[in-house]
């Protein structure tokens, strides 16, 4: 009963970062069809930023809760800047190409983001200094801490905000637009550039947010880590349904909880043989189950209308 | 007010529309007819930016709008009925609605317009929060028509309204077609449906094989036996 409720706790927190993460990915499948691989690496140089921002102001005296802040501001916009880069950059010189050309340009930006971070960062694991002092709270046998009711809320909040202005704004109607009847949109007056450079700057926005809880979350952070956070996401994307907004939020707390559930029974289900670092099969288990079972997803089935 | 000069499309190699020239004048509906395959449609898109010609001018009101890219031309006062309608179809009735008045800024006129649009067709009232994707195609057509309606043009192009509609249907959107024009409205019509088109419009071009071979007012056309012979099954 305790691992049972604790792991549904660290999954959903887990769940939470995967949802923001899973969102950055599924609008820009929406809208171009393109799988942005170099999504995870976005949020791994917020993760860098963030650590770097917040080390570096560490010792000037102002509250916590300000360096923190600064730390996050910085982060998402750095990471806003280069979302809009790489869409500029690599990827719209390559809107007319056949569909396997810009997907090999989105893992080779990947690449190429790794070892721009390796380069600023280095290879070695970088640890986060304990700073926010940690509060931990009980209940029912499990507990939780501050740093996850944070995460948990902030991920909520997000996720809240991006389904206002996707439905209630004009932006967010133009983007609709855009996804169901690109040409169409144009003649409306939609400037789709604009439009599609929205995409990765909102995405990539939720990726750095992302990468700052993973940071707090973890404490650790690494060049490589954008690589398998980025693959679990899309696979909490393509769970609930590639460029469906609501399915990336499902699919992402989903996929948290069934990952944590799936680390804490492990050992019970395999008598000990393998232990709760084996917790990464269970995201590529859902992933080829779904592809599959259910190659549109648990929320996809609009497959007729994207002609 | 809309005035074509040597239009030229091309897809590959293949000459779709090869050097065509014609006018629209301010008030006026203008129906281009011909066979499928006759070039008709390609150049509506080119005039509306969604393929670039391989050459030739085209001025709308005294101003060369080729170079313009697509998403300006709403704002120059110029809305096309795409072939197919191209309604977006997970979007409301309401909201398709709204994305024609997307260039405008005017909030309050845009509102009476969206009043006066549904009072001119009670069949999207009383669908105004259903997803277009739902609607028959007769409604499609009448939405993508309000759609256009909703940014104010100047100039309306519509392309092959009555494709893949039933008679009946074709009937009532050509009556839309008509009130709209009544109004005021400067249109260009492409059509399939020789008859109807003429029947409606003040002037007629014909094409063939990507050219124009002939022109004159409507009701001539209609009365001209080799139109009739080519197009009206007669």
């Amino acid at each position: 009963m305790d691992t049972l409720l604790q792991q549904l706790i660290n999954g959903i927190t887990l769940g939470a970062v995967y949802a923001l993460v899973a969102l950055g990915y599924t609008m820009v499948y929406g809208i171009i069809g393109l799988i942005n691989f170099a999504h995870g690496e976005v949020v791994m140089i917020g993760t860098m930023v963030a650590f770097t921002v917040i080390v570096s102001l560490a010792g000037s005296g102002m509250p916590l809760l300000i360096v923190l802040g600064i730390g996050l501001v910085v982060s998402v916009i750095v990471c806003m800047v280069l979302g809009w880069a790489l869409e500029r950059v690599a990827y719209r010189p390559l809107r007319h190409a056949p569909r396997l050309t810009p997907l090999i340009t989105a893992i080779g930006m990947s690449i190429v983001l790794q070892n721009v971070a390796m380069i600023i960062w280095g290879r070695n694991y970088i640890t986060f200094p304990p700073m926010i002092e940690k509060i931990i709270y009980d209940i029912g046998g499990a507990s939780f801490t501050n740093v996850q009711v944070a995460i948990v809320s902030l991920a909520a909040v997000m996720m809240v905000g991006l389904i206002y202005l996707v439905h209630r704004t004009k932006i967010g109607m133009a983007m609709r637009a855009t996804a169901q009847n690109p040409h169409v949109a144009s003649l409306m007056g939609v400037d789709i550039n604009r439009v599609i450079a929205m995409a990765f700057v909102i995405g990539s926005a939720l990726g750095a947010v992302a990468g700052c809880m993973v940071g707090s979350y973890y404490e650790i952070a690494h060049y490589q880590m954008g690589f398998m956070l980025g693959l679990k996401a899309f696979t909490a994307a393509v769970l609930g349904g590639i460029g469906n907004l609501a399915g990336a939020m499902a699919g992402g707390i989903l996929l948290g909880v069934i990952e944590a559930l799936g680390a804490g029974y492990i050992g019970d289900l395999t008598g000990d043989f393998l232990g709760s670092h084996y917790q990464d099969i269970f995201a590529f288990i859902v992933l080829i189950v779904v592809l599959m079972f259910r190659p549109s997803g648990l929320f996809g089935e609009r497959t007729g209308d994207r002609a | 007010m809309l005035e074509v000069n040597g239009l030229r499309v091309s897809y590959g190699g293949i000459q779709a529309v090869r050097g065509i020239t014609f006018h629209v004048n301010e008030g006026e509906m203008v129906a281009l007819i011909g066979a499928n395959g006759a070039g008709k449609s390609s150049t509506l898109r080119a005039l509306s930016r969604l393929l670039d010609p391989a050459g030739g001018s085209v001025r709308y009101r005294g101003s060369e709008i080729l170079a313009l890219p697509p998403h300006r031309l709403v704002e120059q006062g110029i809305a096309l009925v795409p072939e197919g309608r191209g309604v977006f179809p997970r979007m409301t009735c309401i909201e398709n609605l709204r994305m024609g008045a997307y260039s405008r800024n005017d909030k309050s006129a845009v509102e009476s317009d969206l009043e006066h649009v549904l009072g001119h067709f009670p069949r999207l009232k009383e669908r105004a929060q259903q997803l277009a994707g739902t609607l028959s195609g007769g409604e499609q057509q009448m939405l993508a028509i309000g759609r256009a309606l909703m940014s104010r043009p100047k100039l309306m192009l519509l392309d092959e309204p009555s494709m893949g509609l039933a008679p009946i249907m074709v009937q009532k959107i050509f009556e839309v077609i008509r009130a709209v024009a009544a109004d005021g409205m400067t249109i260009l019509l492409v059509e399939q449906n020789a008859k109807l088109a003429l029947e409606v419009s003040q002037r007629g071009y014909v094409m063939e094989s990507g050219e124009i071979t002939v022109t004159d007012e409507s009701n001539k056309l209609l009365a001209d036996p080799k139109v009739r012979a080519a197009y009206l099954g007669e």
